[in-house]
């Protein structure tokens, strides 16, 4: 359809993003200039080498008349942590490299050994790979170390980094021929991990995490597929437009494109264009939303019916909720909701645009849904997410990520979950389904929270329909999912070539909510408590300790002990009181839970809202 | 959100005569369904009746947008169509105007359309008369009024405006914050 791509034209790019200095050029450059220039060009070295010969001044090319005035220049470059004196002109770059250096700071002590003494992995690795690009810097390396003035000047050299990984790799393969004696595969791994983070920067937390996900020689194809931006892909909007008139409509006005897949019938991927692609006359009037190959993918699961009663729940900035409504040709309903009314802006102004009249835009919390409305025949969940697939847009995410954030987001994906599911109507004839998606790759965002949903609603898995993709992981580590897990689709930027993305579809089979067996205690009497509370009173600091690193064990853990840790809070703030005392007032509390369980219940016309919500205190108290 | 009162409605219903004639009829009575016009916000949305049920269970604080757009009242109780109303206008106008390619970007960032820019006009168009731009290849751009009747824009010299600009799509891009 549309002029491929001609390599030898050249891409013009704009004053944009891309075009601007972006951090890890300076790993590009590295990798193609050669090592012993690149190890000189730094000031650290240079100062590393000036230093080492300045018995010999005659050698460093200046007159003795100059002598008087670089003496006392010399004088301050012997001040400790006197770096910052010689930034050479390009400050910026020297900038990063510190910056870099000091995330790596905290693991440096080793390093410094490593790269000092007699046996280190990076030698091995030197006289394994070819020898020419390790001596130069290894000298300079050696001289940087004898040099204890400047002890953080030293920048690390991106090119060993990157010899190194390969070399680890290499011997990762095949540990058991390649490896060094007295070397066990953790250490290899240490380093591996560092090198990477230095040499891509990433944070040391999520590089660990990935390193758990991928197996090695994946991971440093997924790493670098994060490095390069994606295509911007388009979806025509069949509701005012067909492909082919957009695309004719498109190359008129010089842009070069083709067809997105077979697996598409709406999506374009534009390779260049010489008109700003979100600024045409065709974008203005609604003919095409831009949008990213992966986001079409939740919507095909979906697969909205026409006539149906749709929820979006985190809907901004409205791609998907536009495909919805035409898939479903404009008629049934679509409630398209967010929490964020700033976002919703641009969802408002898009439906407008697109031409999508079945919506009606609501501004709730996602977790509130099913008493805001229910009985829908599909729900779309897009949760909120930690975004790890889609570092290439947004690379923030690299270093500002941690465990906290990624937990955060779990549970939050875990109540909304919940809801999108109750907000279906399983009893519905076309439907009944619930897709659940991420862009973010984290196990704890995607299988966990599936296999959550799992455990707690009448919903079983479902195939996607998408015939692509990696099944999701049925075990992961120490946990073991269930075995439907096999049915939801993973997609990488490096295998599949659009971002990151997790996918699930639910089918809810029953309206009622399980009834965990654990919950009944809420109705069992003293004897329960009682031997809880004796369980416990010993036990309990030490469960408050584990507990924020340890809240994913929480959600597998068998439900008693967690419950026990609820009643346990309450029990440890009365262990003071004498045995009998602490029985009777358990025994209040006892009588005092049922009824504030049950109470709300006629009120609410739908019983088993209060007592989800219950649930969920007890999860938050728990983590 | 509410139903429009009696000189609320005439208000609308004034305002798009301009551009639809008596084609209003169409969008009150059509074929799939009822459809209606409800207030929120001191908008005015149109949408149909099996939609309304929906929007009406949803909180009003945080209903943001049910149906369509078609415009707002401002303080003083006028009625003033937006872009978004643009799909309901477009094919039931009865007075179009078509800009060249090469003007179109200029009405889009919000120009009048002049003489020079000028594809075809509906033939006996009169003066602010309310009409509906396209582009050559039968896009809707926008709307506006028209500024000369068509007669008199034969013989007008080519810098002089023909259409004067109310709304464009480029509004999409230009102020999507106040579109609702």
């Amino acid at each position: 359809m549309g002029r491929k791509l001609d390599p030898s034209r050249k891409e013009k790019r704009g004053p944009g993003r891309k075009a601007r200095k972006q951090r890890g050029a300076e790993v590009e450059l590295a990798r193609f200039l050669p090592p012993g220039k690149c190890g000189l060009r730094r000031p650290a070295e240079k100062r590393a080498v000036k230093a080492a010969g300045q018995t010999a001044r005659g050698r460093s090319g200046f007159s003795d008349g100059n002598s008087k005035w670089l003496a006392p220049a010399r004088a301050k470059k012997t001040q400790p942590k006197g770096s910052h004196v010689e930034l050479s002109s390009d400050g910026e770059v020297e900038e990063g490299w510190e910056m870099e250096e000091e995330e790596e700071d905290g693991s440096s002590e080793e390093m410094v050994d490593d790269y000092g003494a007699s046996s280190s992995e990076e030698e091995e690795v030197g006289t394994s790979l070819a020898g020419d690009g390790e001596s130069p810097c290894a000298s300079s390396l050696a001289v940087g170390d004898s040099l204890t003035v400047f002890p953080p000047a030293e920048p690390p050299d991106l090119h060993v980094i990157h010899q190194r990984i390969q070399g680890n790799m290499e011997v990762l393969q095949d540990f058991g021929a390649k490896r060094e004696e007295g070397r066990s595969r953790q250490e290899y791994l240490a380093l591996l991990r560092r090198d990477m983070a230095a040499y891509y920067s990433y944070s040391d937390f999520l590089l660990t995490k990935l390193m758990d996900i991928f197996p090695l020689p994946e991971l440093v194809n997924f790493l670098e597929a994060n490095e390069v931006p994606r295509p911007v892909t388009i979806r025509t909007n069949t509701l005012k437009t067909r492909r082919r008139d957009l695309a004719q409509a498109l190359i008129n006005r010089g842009v070069n494109l083709d067809p997105l897949g077979k697996w598409s019938k709406t999506g374009l991927v534009i390779y260049d264009s010489t008109v700003p692609i979100g600024a045409t006359p065709e974008y203005l009037a609604g003919h095409y939303m831009l949008q990213g190959a992966s986001s079409l993918l939740p919507v095909m699961a979906l697969a909205p019916q026409e006539n149906e009663r749709i929820l979006d729940m985190c809907c901004a900035p409205g791609g998907k909720t536009s495909y919805i409504a035409q898939l479903m040709k404009n008629t049934g309903m679509i409630l398209a909701n967010d929490s964020s009314a700033e976002r919703l802006r641009s969802v408002v102004g898009n439906l407008h645009r697109l031409g999508v009249t079945n919506a009606v835009v609501s501004n709730c919390d996602g977790r509130q849904f099913p008493k805001v409305l229910g009985g829908f025949d599909r729900v779309l969940l897009d949760a909120p997410c930690s975004g790890t697939g889609v570092i290439s847009k947004d690379p923030a995410v690299k270093t500002n990520k941690d465990e906290k954030d990624i937990l955060r987001c779990a549970h939050l994906q875990k109540e909304l979950i919940l809801s999108a599911i109750d907000s279906v109507n399983a009893a519905s004839e076309t439907g009944g389904y619930i897709v659940y998606c991420t862009c973010s790759i984290m196990v704890e965002e995607n299988e966990w929270v599936v296999d959550y949903a799992l455990k707690k609603r009448n919903v079983r898995l479902v195939a996607t329909g998408l015939d692509f993709g990696k099944e999701g992981f049925t075990r992961f580590k120490d946990r073991r999912f269930h075995p439907s897990l096999k049915c939801t689709r993973r997609f990488y930027r490096h295998t599949h070539n659009m971002d990151g993305f997790f996918i699930a579809k639910f089918k809810k089979f029953s309206n009622a909510i399980p009834q965990l067996s654990w919950l009944l205690p809420l109705q069992k009497p003293l004897w329960f408590f009682s031997q809880c509370s004796s369980l416990l009173s010993d036990e309990e600091p030490a469960v408050e300790a584990a507990a924020p690193s340890a809240v994913p064990d929480t959600i597998i853990m068998e439900p008693p002990p967690k419950k026990k840790k609820l009643e346990g809070s309450k029990a440890d703030k009365e262990q003071k009181l004498p045995q009998p005392a602490l029985k009777k007032k358990l025994s209040v509390q006892a009588q005092r839970r049922p009824l504030k369980a049950v109470r709300p219940s006629p009120k609410m016309m739908r019983p088993k809202v209060p007592t989800r919500k219950k649930k969920h205190r007890v999860k938050a108290n728990g983590q | 959100m509410r139903p429009l009162t009696e000189a609320e409605t005439r208000a609308v219903f004034e305002k798009l005569g301009k551009y639809i004639g008596e084609n209003i009829q169409l969008l009150v009575d059509r074929p799939d369904g009822t459809y209606c016009f409800r207030l929120h916000r001191d908008r005015v949305y149109y949408l149909s009746e099996k939609l309304l049920k929906l929007a009406a269970s949803v909180p009003r604080e945080s209903l943001v947008a049910p149906g369509t757009c078609f415009g707002k009242f401002t303080k003083s109780q006028k009625f003033r169509l937006s872009v978004t109303a643009l799909d309901f206008l477009a094919p039931y106008a009865k007075y179009k105007v078509w800009v060249k390619p090469g003007s179109e970007q200029s009405f889009l960032y919000g120009n009048h359309v002049l003489k020079s820019g000028l594809g075809r006009i509906t033939e006996s168009t009169a003066q602010y008369q309310g009409v509906v731009v396209y582009s050559m290849a039968d896009v809707p751009l926008g709307f506006g009024v028209a500024a000369k009747s068509t007669q008199e824009c034969r013989k007008v010299d080519p810098l002089a405006i023909v259409v004067f600009h109310q709304a464009d799509v480029g509004e999409y891009v230009r102020n999507e914050d106040t579109l609702t």
